[in-house]
C-alpha cells in the first residue's frame, strides 16, 4: 500500500521509469550488464512479481495432490508408472512424483523468497528511518485531508494559540501518537502527530518470519531423522541403527546422534466399538503399555503410548502408527528339531484385521520351509467356501497356510521383503489344489507336514504395534517463527497507521481558532471515529461547549460556518472540499 | 471414550436438521421475494426521480486532493483503495443506483426481508438444536465426519451471517447464504448420512476441536466474501454498462451496494478469515506432528490448505498492487473459495485414508 509506494519512490528506479522500462523491454536497446542486473532486480522485487510468484506457487503445489508422491508412497508411484505405460515415465521426468523437491517448485519458492528479502530489507531500512524521524510536516491545507474539523476557543477562555497547541500535543501523546510541535511561539503554531508505526513493524516481522519458517524446515531436513519399527508384545526396541526396520537419515545425520534408549512393548490393548450400529467393531481406542529406559543404565519407566499422544525420549518422539496380530508358531523341521519359534507379524490386508502371513524357515533341515497364507481373528466361511474375518477381535482365530520346501534364496545375501515370499523355485507341499490340501489351524493345534518335512503348531496370538520415531531439530523453531508470523500479521492487518495535524491561530477578536486534520496510511475504516474521538478530547480539554454538529466539523460545514478560521489565510472559507471523494468509509 | 452413544438423540438431531432445512427453504423464498419486490419498487421510484436527478458531478477536488495529499507523504486515497473498475462506478460515475456504501439499515421498510430474517433466525434455532443433539448423541464435538462437517458448517455459516446482519444490512446476501445452507443440509442428509458414532482414534484429540472449529469458522467467512466478490463483479459490470449509457438490466442489483463498497467490506472480512485460516494451517501442522510425527508432509489435505492460504495471501497482495485491485482481486477471492470447496470435498477421501491408516 502506501509503504510500497514510498519504497518504490525511494528505490533507484522510480515507478514511472520502471513501468515505461517494462513497456519498452521488448525493444530495449543493448543494456550494460549492470543495468540489466539492476533491471532484473527491480522487476523481481516488485509487488507485481511477488503476487505473480505467489499465485504460481499455489498452482505449482496442486499436482502434488493429483499424482502419488514418492516421499509419501514410493511403492504407489512405482505401481502408477507401471499402470500408465503411456505417460507414467514422462510424468516422472517432469518430476511430478517429487513435486515438492522438484527443480521447478524449488525455483518458484526460492525466487519468491529472494523477492521477499529484496522487498523486506529496503522497507525495513525505510521504516527504521521513519521511526527515527519526526512526524511529517504540517500540510498547508488541512482541509484537504479526509478528516478535517475546526474548533473555536472563546477569547475569554484565556488560551492563546501556543497554549492550545501544547494542550493538543499532550492529548495526542496520551493517545499514543508521536507528536512534534512546530513554530510554537509563532503566529500559527502547529503540530504533526503519527501513530501506528507498529503496523509496518508487523508486516516486516510477518514476512521475515516466513523466511524463518523456511530455514527451520531446511534445518529439520538436514539434521533430522526418522525411522520405523514393528514391536510385538514383549519386544524391546533399542535406539541404534540396527534397531530400526526402516531408517531415513537427514542429509547431515550422524549415527552418534542416536541416544541408546529402549522401549519395551508390554501390552497392547484395543477397544472396539460395540455400541453404534453403523460402526460396530470399529476400533475406538488403541493403547500401548510400554516400559522405557533413557539409556541402558537408567531406571525403567512405565508409560502409555496412544494415537495422537506420542512419548518423547532422547530427543525423539515415538508415535503409534499401526498395529495388528502376530500369530505365535512353532515349526519343526524334517529332522525333528525346532527350526523356528515365535510370533509372526501378519500384515493387514482387509476388513476386520484380515491379514496375510508369510513364514520363512531358513534353518529347517534338510529342506528349508516356507509358508504363505492368511490370519483371521474371527474366522467365518461363506457357503462358497471363502473365508473371511467377521470381527476384528479374537473370537475365532484361524491360521490358513500353504506350505513349500526348497531353497528360499536367502543365502545369496540380497535383501528380501519379510512380508513376501517368492514360491517360484519352491515345491508346494500344502495347497488347496493339492491332495494334502491347505493347512488350517486354530490356537493350540498343530499339523504335520506331508512327506516327513516337519510340523507346524499354532501356539497363540500376540498383538504388535508399528511405531514411527522422529527427530526434527527444526520443528521448535518453525513453530516459533510461525507464531511470530501470525503476531506480525495481526499487527499489520489491525493496527491503523494514522497521521494527525493540528494548527492554531489567534483571531483578530481574540478567539483562538483550531483546525485539525487526519490522514490514514492504508486501509482504515475507523478514521472518522478517531477524528470524532480526538475532537471530543479537545473539546473537553478546553472546556468548550460540546456541540460538534454546530461548529465546523467537515460533514456539517456550511457557508456560514463563520467559526472556520478563515482569517488564517490558508484555509479560506470557500476552500473546504464539499465532500471528500477519497476519504475512508465513515461508518463508525 | 468417556461418553456413550445415544441413538435416540441422534434421531432427534436428524429431525431437527430436516425441520431447519424446511424453515430455511421458506426463508429463502422470502429473501427472493424481497429482491424481486424491492427491485420493482425501486424501479418505480427511480422512474420518478429520473428527471429530477442530475448526475452528481465528479467533485473537481479529486485530482487536487490527491496532489495535496502526496505533498504530505502518502495519498489519502489509499485509505480506501479505489479499485480500478469501481472507480468508474462510484456515484460520481453517472446516476446509477446502488445501495448505501455503509451497508447500514435504511429507514425504508422491507417487509419480506424482515420475514426472511425472522425465518432464518427460527431456522437457525432449530438448526442449533440439531447440532447440539447431535453432539449429545455422539458424546463429543459434532464435527467428526462429512455429515457433521456439513450440518455444523451450514449452521456456522448461517450464524455468522446473522451476526453480521446485526451491524450491517447484508440482507441482499440472504438468498445466497440461506440457499447454500439448504444445499449443505440436503447433501448431508442424502449423500453423507452417518449415524451417531465414536471417533476413530486418529481423530481423538483436542486438536480436532481447535483446528476444525477455526477452519469451519474461517470457511463461513470466506463464504460471505465469496458471495460479495461475485456480486462485486456483477455490480461492477452493471455500473460500467450503465455508465457507458447502457441499459440497466439487473434491477435487483439496486439493493446491493456499489462494487467499491463490496470490495472494501469483503476485504475486511477476508482479512479476518485469512488470519483464521493461518491458524487452521498452523494448528493442523501441530496436530499432524502429534498424530503422525511430522508437521508437514504434503498430504493432499495439507496441499490444499496451503494452496488456499497462498491464494488468499495473493488476494491480500493484490489489494496492494496497482492494477490488481477491484475485479482481479475479486476473482482471486472467488478462486480461493472454490479451492475451499474443493478441499472440503477432498476431506472426504482424506478421512477414508485416515481410517485405514489407523488400522495400520
Ligand atoms: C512467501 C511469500 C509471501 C507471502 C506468503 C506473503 C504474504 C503476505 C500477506 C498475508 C500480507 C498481508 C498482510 C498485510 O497486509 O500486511 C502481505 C502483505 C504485503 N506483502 Fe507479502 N507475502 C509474501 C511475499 C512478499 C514479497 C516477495 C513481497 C515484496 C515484493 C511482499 C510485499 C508485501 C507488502 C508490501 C505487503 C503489504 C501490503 C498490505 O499492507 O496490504 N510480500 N504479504
Amino acid at each position: 500500500m502506501s509503504e510500497r509506494v514510498n519504497v518504490k519512490k525511494k528505490s533507484p528506479a522510480p515507478d514511472a521509469d520502471k513501468v515505461s522500462a517494462a513497456k519498452a523491454s521488448a525493444a530495449l536497446p543493448a543494456l550494460g550488464a549492470k543495468e540489466m542486473l539492476r533491471f532484473a532486480w527491480t522487476q523481481l522485487t516488485s509487488m507485481r512479481t511477488a503476487l505473480f510468484l505467489l499465485l504460481l506457487l499455489a498452482v505449482a503445489a496442486v499436482p502434488g495432490s493429483l499424482f502419488p508422491q514418492r516421499p509419501a508412497n514410493p511403492s504407489v508411484v512405482t505401481q502408477y508408472i507401471k499402470d500408465h505405460p503411456d505417460y507414467g515415465k514422462l510424468l516422472d521426468s517432469l518430476q511430478l512424483y517429487d513435486v515438492y523437491s522438484s527443480v521447478w517448485f524449488s525455483a518458484i519458492y526460492l525466487l519468491l523468497f529472494i523477492s521477499l528479502i529484496g522487498c523486506v530489507v529496503p522497507r525495513a531500512i525505510a521504516h527504521y528511518k521513519a521511526m527515527r524521524s519526526q512526524p511529517p510536516r504540517t500540510p498547508k491545507r488541512l482541509s484537504r485531508l479526509p478528516e478535517y474539523g475546526t474548533l473555536v476557543i472563546p477569547a475569554d477562555a484565556g488560551i492563546p494559540a501556543s497554549d492550545a497547541i501544547h494542550g493538543a500535543a499532550g492529548l495526542l501523546k496520551k493517545r499514543g501518537y508521536r507528536v512534534e510541535v512546530r513554530d510554537a511561539d509563532g503566529e500559527r503554531p502547529s503540530l504533526g502527530a503519527e501513530r501506528g508505526l507498529s503496523k509496518e513493524v508487523g508486516n516486516l516481522v510477518f514476512h521475515t518470519s516466513l523466511i524463518g519458517v523456511l530455514v527451520s524446515v531446511a534445518i529439520g531436513g538436514l539434521f533430522g531423522y526418522s525411522g520405523q519399527r514393528i514391536l510385538v508384545e514383549g519386544d524391546t526396541f533399542v535406539n541404534t541403527l540396527v534397531g530400526y526396520d526402516q531408517f531415513t537419515p537427514g542429509t547431515n545425520f550422524q549415527s552418534s546422534q542416536l541416544q541408546p534408549y529402549s522401549v519395551q512393548l508390554d501390552k497392547f490393548d484395543i477397544t472396539f466399538d460395540r455400541e453404534s450400529q453403523g460402526k460396530f467393531g470399529q476400533p475406538i481406542d488403541f493403547s500401548a503399555a510400554v516400559t522405557t529406559k533413557e539409556n541402558p543404565d537408567a531406571p525403567a519407566k512405565k508409560e502409555t503410548l496412544k494415537v495422537n499422544d506420542p512419548i518423547t525420549l532422547g530427543g525423539t518422539s515415538i508415535y503409534l502408527t499401526g498395529n495388528g496380530y502376530a500369530p505365535v508358531v512353532t515349526i519343526r523341521d524334517g529332522a525333528g528339531n525346532v527350526a523356528m519359534q515365535g510370533p509372526v507379524v501378519a500384515k493387514l490386508q482387509g476388513d476386520n484385521y484380515y491379514s496375510s502371513v508369510v513364514i520363512k524357515v531358513p534353518d529347517a533341515k534338510p529342506d528349508q520351509l516356507g509358508f504363505q497364507g492368511f490370519f483371521l481373528p474371527t474366522a467365518f466361511v461363506t457357503e462358497q467356501g471363502v473365508s473371511f474375518s467377521g470381527d476384528p477381535d479374537l473370537f475365532n482365530p484361524q491360521l490358513s497356510l500353504n506350505s513349500y520346501y526348497g531353497d528360499l534364496g536367502l543365502d545369496s545375501g540380497s535383501p528380501q521383503n519379510v512380508f513376501e515370499i517368492d514360491v517360484k523355485d519352491l515345491t508346494p507341499l500344502n495347497a488347496r489344489n493339492l491332495d494334502a490340501g491347505g493347512i488350517t489351524l486354530s490356537p493350540g493345534t498343530s499339523y504335520t507336514l506331508p512327506d516327513g518335512k516337519g510340523s507346524i503348531s499354532f501356539d497363540g496370538v500376540k498383538r504388535y504395534v508399528g511405531v514411527d520415531i522422529h527427530h526434527n531439530p527444526g520443528q521448535l523453531y518453525a513453530l516459533i517463527f510461525a507464531l511470530l508470523a501470525v503476531a506480525g500479521l495481526i499487527l499489520s492487518l489491525y493496527v491503523n497507521r494514522r497521521r494527525a495535524w493540528v494548527r492554531t491561530g489567534t483571531h483578530d477578536d481574540g478567539r483562538t481558532m483550531v483546525e485539525y486534520g487526519l490522514l490514514a496510511r492504508g486501509e482504515d475504516h475507523r478514521l472518522a471515529g478517531e477524528a470524532a474521538a480526538i475532537r471530543t478530547l479537545l473539546v473537553r480539554e478546553w472546556g468548550l461547549t460540546a456541540d460538534p454538529e454546530q461548529d465546523g466539523h467537515r460533514q456539517e460545514d456550511s457557508p456560514q460556518s463563520q467559526q472556520t478560521p478563515s482569517s488564517l489565510g490558508d484555509n479560506g472559507a470557500g476552500t473546504p472540499t464539499p465532500a471528500s471523494p477519497a476519504g475512508p468509509e465513515k461508518d463508525q | 471414550m468417556p461418553f456413550g452413544i445415544n441413538e435416540t438423540m441422534g434421531q432427534y438431531s436428524e429431525l431437527f436438521m430436516l425441520l431447519a432445512a424446511g424453515t430455511y427453504t421458506v426463508a429463502f423464498i422470502a429473501f427472493a421475494w424481497d429482491l424481486a419486490k424491492s427491485s420493482r419498487a425501486l424501479q418505480a421510484i427511480d422512474l420518478k426521480a429520473a428527471q429530477a436527478v442530475e448526475p452528481a458531478k465528479v467533485p473537481a477536488a479529486v485530482g487536487a486532493g490527491n496532489r495535496a495529499e502526496s505533498s504530505v507523504g502518502g495519498p489519502a486515497g489509499r485509505a480506501e483503495r479505489p479499485s480500478s473498475s469501481a472507480a468508474s462506478g462510484t456515484p460520481a460515475g453517472g446516476g446509477i443506483v446502488t445501495a448505501g456504501a455503509d451497508m447500514k439499515y435504511s429507514a425504508a421498510r422491507r417487509a419480506p426481508a424482515r420475514v426472511a430474517v425472522a425465518l432464518t433466525v427460527l431456522g437457525a434455532l432449530i438448526h442449533a438444536a440439531g447440532v447440539v443433539t447431535r453432539a449429545l448423541g455422539a458424546g463429543r464435538v459434532p464435527w467428526g465426519n462429512m455429515y457433521e462437517f456439513l450440518t455444523t458448517g451450514a449452521f456456522v455459516a448461517i450464524a455468522v451471517f446473522l451476526l453480521v446482519l446485526i451491524r450491517r444490512d447484508l440482507r441482499f446476501l440472504g438468498t445466497f447464504v440461506v440457499g447454500l445452507a439448504i444445499i449443505m443440509l440436503v447433501a448431508a442428509s442424502v449423500a453423507y448420512w452417518t449415524p451417531v458414532g465414536h471417533l476413530v482414534p486418529a481423530l481423538q484429540s483436542y486438536w480436532l476441536i481447535i483446528h476444525v472449529s477455526i477452519a469451519v469458522l474461517s470457511s463461513a467467512l470466506f463464504t460471505l466474501t465469496f458471495a460479495m466478490s461475485a456480486l462485486q463483479l456483477v455490480q461492477s459490470h452493471r455500473q460500467k454498462t450503465v455508465a457507458a449509457g447502457g441499459e440497466d438490466k439487473l434491477g435487483f442489483m439496486r439493493l446491493v451496494p456499489s462494487a467499491l463498497s463490496l470490495e472494501n467490506l469483503s476485504y475486511r472480512i477476508n482479512a479476518i478469515a485469512f488470519i483464521g485460516w493461518t491458524f487452521t494451517l498452523m494448528f493442523g501442522a501441530i496436530w499432524a506432528e502429534k498424530a503422525w510425527g511430522r508437521f508437514w508432509g504434503w498430504d493432499t489435505k495439507e496441499v490444499w490448505t496451503f494452496v488456499i492460504w497462498v491464494v488468499y495471501a495473493g488476494y491480500l497482495h493484490a489489494r496492494a498492487t496497482r492494477g490488481w485491485t477491484g475485479t482481479r482481486a475479486a476473482w482471486l477471492s472467488i478462486v480461493g473459495y472454490l479451492c475451499v470447496v474443493f478441499n472440503f470435498t477432498i476431506v472426504n477421501q482424506f478421512f477414508n485414508g485416515l481410517h485405514s491408516y489407523s488400522g495400520l
